[in-house]
This record gives C-alpha cells, sequence and structure tokens, in this order.
C-alpha cells in the first residue's frame, strides 16, 4: 500500500509530465497575474507570458529522454515516447502561432480579454494529455479538457451572435461526441474489465464479439468529431465562420494535431488488434471527407467557410495514412499534419490581414486585384493556394505524396486514386482564390498588416516554398518516430 | 437473505415509479420531490450492495445540496412548464418510435454479450490496492492515490468550467452602487454630518 502511495508521487513520474505540469501551472499563473494588473495591460502581458510559456514547454517535451519504449507513469495512466513528443511539439507550435495571430486582432475588434490567452493555454494542456493518455480515462479527460476551452473560446465575442450561436452550436454537439465516446468506453470495458491500453490490447484481437466492435465504433465516431471527418463535420463551417478569426485558425491546427495523433495511437495502440474492423471504417471515413471537402466548397464564397471545407477535406487526406496501417502510413500521417499546420496558420494569417478601414472582411471577392494593391500578400495567400491544392515543389506536394504512397504500399489502390481525383476537383476552388487574387479588377484596399501577423504569414510562407530544400528535416524524425508505435 | 431480495424490490420499484413521476409530473416542484425520493430509494440499493459511503455520499449531497438547488431554480425561474410540453403528444409518436428502435438494438447487443476470458484478472490488476478495506478507504485510495492524475485533470476541466463562466456572462454594470469598505471606514463624521442652527418659526 505504501508503495502505491509512493510511485503515485515518485520524482520519476511527476519528471514524466513535467511539460503538462508547467502549462498548467503557467495557465495559473497567467491567470492571477492577469486579474491582479487590470484589464488593459492584462491582455498584452498574458499573451506573451503564454507564447513564453509554450516555448519552454517545448524545451522540456523535446529535453525528456524518453528511451525507445518511452516512459509509463502513474499506474499506467500515462505514456510518453518520441512519438507524442513530436505530436506535442507540433501541438505547441499550432497554439503558438494561432496565438501570435490574435495579437491586435481583438484589440481591435475590441473584446479583447486576457482569459483568451489563458484558455488556450488550458486547451493546450488538455491535447497534451490526450497525447500522452495511456488509458481511456485518461483520453476522456484530455479531450474534455481541451474541448470545453475550445467551447468557451468559440463564443470568446459573447455579444456577437454569430459567434454565440458558433460556441452553442459545438458544445451541444461536442456534448454529443462525447457521450458517444463514453458509451464506447463502456462498451470495450464491459468486455475487457479494464480501461488501461496495455491490458486492452492482448484482449482485443481479430474476430472479436459483436459489442466490442459497437464500441470501437463509438470511439471513432466520437474522435471524427473532433477531427470534423465526415460524415460527423457539420459542425465546422458554421463554428469556422461564426468564431473570431484568431479562434478558427487555433482550432484548424493544434486541436486537429492532437485528435488525430490521439486516434493514430488508440487505433494502432489497444485496437491494433482489430486493424480488419477499423481499417474498413477509417477508409470510408477518409473518401467520404476527401470528395466533400472538395465538392462542397465549390460554391463557398466565405473564405473562412472556405477553409473549413478544406480542413475537413486536408483530414480526409490524412486519414489515408492512417487507413494504410503501416509504419509508413504514419509517417505520411505525421508529415501531413506537420505541413497543414504550417499552411493552415499562414492562410489564416493572410485571412486575419483582410481588413478594409479597419472592420474585418472576410468574402473571396474582397480579395480581387491584390496582386497589385499589397504583391506580397498576394504572393504568400497564392502559395498557400498552391500547396493546399498539392502542386510541386511546394509543402503540400511532400504532404500528399507521402500518403498516397503509404496507401498505394498496402494494396489500397482505389483509396489512392479517390484521393488524387478528389485533391484535383479541390485545386479548383484554390486556384480560383489565385484567379481572383491576380486577375480581378482590383477592389477596395487592404490596411497593412501587424507585425504579428506579418511574422506568421512569412515565416510560414517561406516554409511551404523552400520545404523541398531539405524535406529529410522532417521526415526522417517522423519515420523515426512513427517506428516506435508500429513494428517498432 | 429473503429480507434482501424483498428490500430489493421494494427499493427498486419505488426507484423506478418515482423516476417515472419525475418526468411525467406537471408541477415541476413536485418532480423535484420525486426526484428525491428516487435518490432515497437509489441510495438503499447502493446499502444493499454494501457500498455504504456512495449510499451516504448519494444522501448528502445529491438530496442534501443538488436537489435542493433545483428546487430552488424551479421556484425562482418563472417558466411556464404547460407552455414547454405543447409539442409532447405532437411528437410522442416518432419518439417512441426512436425509442422502441434504441430499445431493440441495445437488447440485441446484450443478447450476445460476451466477456473476454481475461477479463476478471484485468479487473483484479487494475484494481489490485482495494479490498481488505472499508469502503471510503478503498475509494480514497483509487480515487487520491491509484487515479490521482485523472483528479487533477478533473480539477483542471472545473477550473476551465469556472473561467468559462465567467468570461461568457460576467459583465461590467453601469450604476452598480458597490460596497467600498476604506471610503467607509476613513469616512469622518464633519464631512457628513452638518449642525444647523434653526430659529423656530423661521424654517430653514
Amino acid at each position: 500500500m505504501v508503495d502505491s502511495l509512493n510511485s503515485a508521487f515518485g520524482k520519476a513520474e511527476l519528471a514524466t509530465i513535467i511539460p503538462e505540469l508547467f502549462l498548467a501551472v503557467a495557465a495559473m499563473v497567467l491567470l492571477l497575474t492577469g486579474a491582479f494588473i487590470g484589464e488593459k495591460r492584462a491582455v498584452r502581458a498574458t499573451t506573451i507570458g503564454a507564447l513564453f510559456a509554450f516555448a519552454v514547454t517545448a524545451v522540456f517535451v523535446v529535453m525528456m529522454p524518453y528511451g525507445d519504449s518511452g516512459r509509463v507513469a502513474f499506474n499506467s495512466l500515462v505514456h510518453v515516447s518520441a512519438f507524442t513528443a513530436f505530436l506535442k511539439v507540433l501541438i505547441l507550435l499550432g497554439s503558438a502561432l494561432a496565438l501570435v495571430l490574435s495579437i491586435d486582432f481583438f484589440e481591435r475588434e475590441k473584446i479583447a480579454r486576457f482569459e483568451y490567452p489563458v484558455l488556450v493555454v488550458l486547451a493546450t494542456v488538455g491535447m497534451l494529455v490526450m497525447v500522452s493518455a495511456y488509458d481511456l480515462m485518461t483520453l476522456y479527460m484530455g479531450l474534455e479538457m481541451q474541448s470545453l476551452a475550445l467551447y468557451v473560446i468559440a463564443a470568446i465575442h459573447r455579444d456577437n451572435a454569430k459567434s454565440t450561436e458558433a460556441g452553442l452550436k459545438y458544445f451541444v454537439l461536442g456534448a454529443l461526441s462525447s457521450g458517444m465516446l463514453l458509451y464506447g468506453i463502456s462498451l470495450v470495458y464491459g468486455f475487457a474489465g479494464s480501461t488501461n491500453f496495455t491490458m486492452l490490447a492482448p484482449q482485443l484481437t481479430d474476430n472479436p464479439e459483436a459489442g466490442v466492435v459497437i464500441g470501437l465504433v463509438f470511439v471513432i465516431a466520437a474522435l471524427a468529431f473532433k477531427i470534423s471527418a465526415v460524415p460527423f463535420h457539420m459542425w465546422t463551417p458554421d463554428v469556422y465562420e461564426g468564431a473570431p478569426t484568431p479562434v478558427a485558425s487555433f482550432f484548424a491546427a493544434a486541436p486537429k494535431v492532437a485528435a488525430m495523433g490521439l486516434l493514430v495511437q488508440v487505433l494502432t495502440g489497444p485496437f491494433g488488434g482489430m486493424v480488419g474492423q477499423w481499417q474498413q471504417i477509417i477508409v470510408f471515413v477518409s473518401i467520404a471527407s476527401m470528395v466533400f471537402g472538395a465538392v462542397a466548397a465549390i460554391n463557398q464564397r466565405n473564405i473562412k467557410r472556405l477553409m473549413a471545407y478544406s480542413s475537413i477535406g486536408h483530414m480526409g487526406f490524412a486519414l489515408v495514412g492512417l487507413a494504410a496501417a503501416n509504419a509508413d502510413g504514419l509517417t505520411g500521417v505525421l508529415v501531413y499534419l506537420a505541413i497543414y499546420v504550417v499552411m493552415g496558420l499562414g492562410t489564416f494569417a493572410c485571412i486575419i490581414a483582410m481588413r478594409v478601414n479597419g472592420k474585418a472582411v472576410e468574402q473571396i471577392d474582397d480579395l480581387a486585384g491584390l496582386s497589385r494593391t499589397q504583391p506580397l500578400v498576394a504572393l504568400a495567400l497564392g502559395m498557400f493556394m498552391f500547396s493546399m491544392a498539392g502542386i510541386p515543389p511546394l509543402a503540400g506536394f511532400f504532404s500528399k505524396f507521402y500518403v498516397f504512397r503509404a496507401a498505394v504500399q498496402a494494396d489500397l489502390y482505389a483509396l489512392a486514386i479517390i484521393g488524387v481525383l478528389a485533391s484535383v476537383v479541390g485545386a479548383f476552388y484554390y486556384l480560383r482564390v489565385i484567379k481572383v487574387m491576380y486577375f480581378d479588377q482590383p477592389a477596395a484596399r487592404f490596411d497593412g498588416m501587424t507585425p504579428g501577423v506579418a511574422l506568421v504569414a512569412g515565416s510560414t510562407c517561406l516554409v511551404t516554398m523552400l520545404f523541398w530544400i531539405y524535406p529529410a528535416s522532417i521526415i526522417t524524425v517522423a519515420t523515426r518516430v512513427s517506428a516506435l508505435v508500429i513494428g517498432g | 437473505m429473503i429480507l434482501q431480495t424483498l428490500s430489493f424490490y421494494l427499493f427498486a420499484s419505488i426507484c423506478v415509479a418515482s423516476g417515472v413521476m419525475v418526468i411525467s409530473s406537471r408541477n415541476p416542484v413536485h418532480a423535484v420531490l420525486y426526484l428525491i425520493l428516487a435518490f432515497f430509494n437509489a441510495a438503499g440499493l447502493f446499502v444493499l450492495m454494501g457500498a455504504e459511503f456512495l449510499a451516504m455520499l448519494l444522501v448528502i449531497v445529491y438530496v442534501g445540496a443538488v436537489a435542493v438547488l433545483f428546487l430552488f431554480v424551479v421556484m425562482m425561474l418563472d417558466i411556464n412548464f404547460t407552455e414547454l410540453r405543447q409539442g409532447f403528444l405532437q411528437y410522442l409518436p416518432i419518439g417512441a418510435l426512436v425509442g422502441f428502435i434504441l430499445l431493440v438494438e441495445l437488447l440485441l447487443v446484450l443478447g450476445s454479450w460476451a466477456v473476454s476470458p481475461d477479463a476478471g484478472a484485468a479487473l483484479v490488476a487494475t484494481n489490485a490496492t482495494v479490498g481488505g478495506t472499508t469502503n471510503s478507504h478503498a475509494l480514497g485510495r483509487l480515487i487520491y492515490t491509484h487515479y490521482a492524475f485523472l483528479f487533477q485533470c478533473a480539477g483542471l476541466i472545473l477550473l476551465i468550467a469556472m473561467i468559462g463562466a465567467i468570461v461568457l456572462t460576467l459583465r461590467e454594470r453601469v450604476g452598480v452602487k458597490r460596497q467600498n469598505v476604506g471610503r467607509q471606514v476613513a469616512r469622518r463624521r464633519e464631512d457628513s454630518v452638518v449642525v444647523v442652527q434653526v430659529d423656530s418659526g423661521k424654517g430653514i
């Protein structure tokens, strides 16, 4: 008995969760700082503090010695490895860039509140917990921690009907998906008598009982909701359009990485023996997302909604790698997520820069003639659009290349062919944005970019354009860490 | 043994019956009172299972705090519940149909239910710290030691919920008079009391 007490609070155990611990404490310190130094100065101070906290956490994540099998702590509730470290760094990068984009935006809209950075930090803590989950209960806790903070920041512009609607819609549908997740978990627990990944894995084999398959389906459905994959995507366009643009950019990056990482770990870990069962579901979800993301966005005039459909499509492409269910596929998923975060945040930086006379505009037609009024912004946005369409030698091409290659290697030819066709259809609306910017008569001139937005747009654009010079930088790391999860 | 069986059926049937009354009674105050009855009987079921600590918690927390809070809210809110119920009959057929299908599906799942051969061993391995102790001891060991990480996570979630509630609802109202203790204490007699000599018959 005394042993278990010591082990639960031992130094080695605490060292395992140092990144989460540090970030949680930082959130509380920022909260108190914000409450005490007064609303005016607090927003800037907490934002900078949160960025600093993200940087320090990333250092903790990278510096931690993982070993080959990773570290398990807190009675097998938490598991960290080089694989989770990759995802965590990506999540921290996504959160930090989205937070940089929010600097000045909220002040200009007169809705600046110091709670926003604090909630972003707390949501990020939830994402880190999700990624380190080694037990279905940890998974649920992390998911709720992240989701609850996201519901609140979707509605943070509380005097705006659309923002409130976005928050409410996200909350109701999110609660529904949490219910499905819990129901699925309870079925799995009822079968196996445990929620722990290591205990589940040997019991969940191919040729399982009907109840377990239903549990698996519910768990996948709930996680598909979080990555907004078809048919659980309904909330995405409304939430992206209604939420303030920096919030939408945050939604598009870090939470997607966390949920996708979680899906990968759950399906290859405890449900690893049931590949035959989940592979067909993932193939279906992947095809549906790619096709829907390509077709539904064709008629969109609002660029935020366009990005929502685009993110649905991108999640479909990333799922191709998971459907392949081999180490190459996982490498593809990781590379896809990394490049998607960079491209997505860069595009959102350009969208945030769309302001005419101090008022934000978000129609595609407002971009008309941008190449003549602001050639640099037009160039950056054009590069992101080409990259999202998957045109070589931009980064987006590499991400699609790796997932499709993995699918072909796993003999999923139909999936790969449909994916390529969907990306051709999707290229239409990406290219239309470029056509509007370069060939239409100039519309009203945009205000200048703020330094933070310009920094994000510039740096992500450089990465997107120059990725082909040294693609091995990410790909070797991704290959190494995904070998730890499958066949390592 | 027979006494236990009898009390089980007593508690269970009253629990189910009062549960039905909660959703079917017209007066919301009655519904909350039935809810309290349901809680008490559920607590009785817990005692029968040997979980006396949970039973006491249910009575203290749910009956003592939550249900009373419900009662207050129901009384404070001026909601016309008969109006809310107007669509009830209209949606009853489709609701009943959906409910019936769900029930059949659940029965199908439960009918073919199987438990993994290793489930028992997994259950014991996960809850190794429990056993041979009292209820509250075992619960405490699980929640505060074995699952300490999850307990702290739950605390963070509550913190987020609190921040969220404040962010979304707290507004600075104009014209609200707040108590300022410093000013109250610093106030002197000379600042606020004026002694006026009034000549009789002249007024001020």
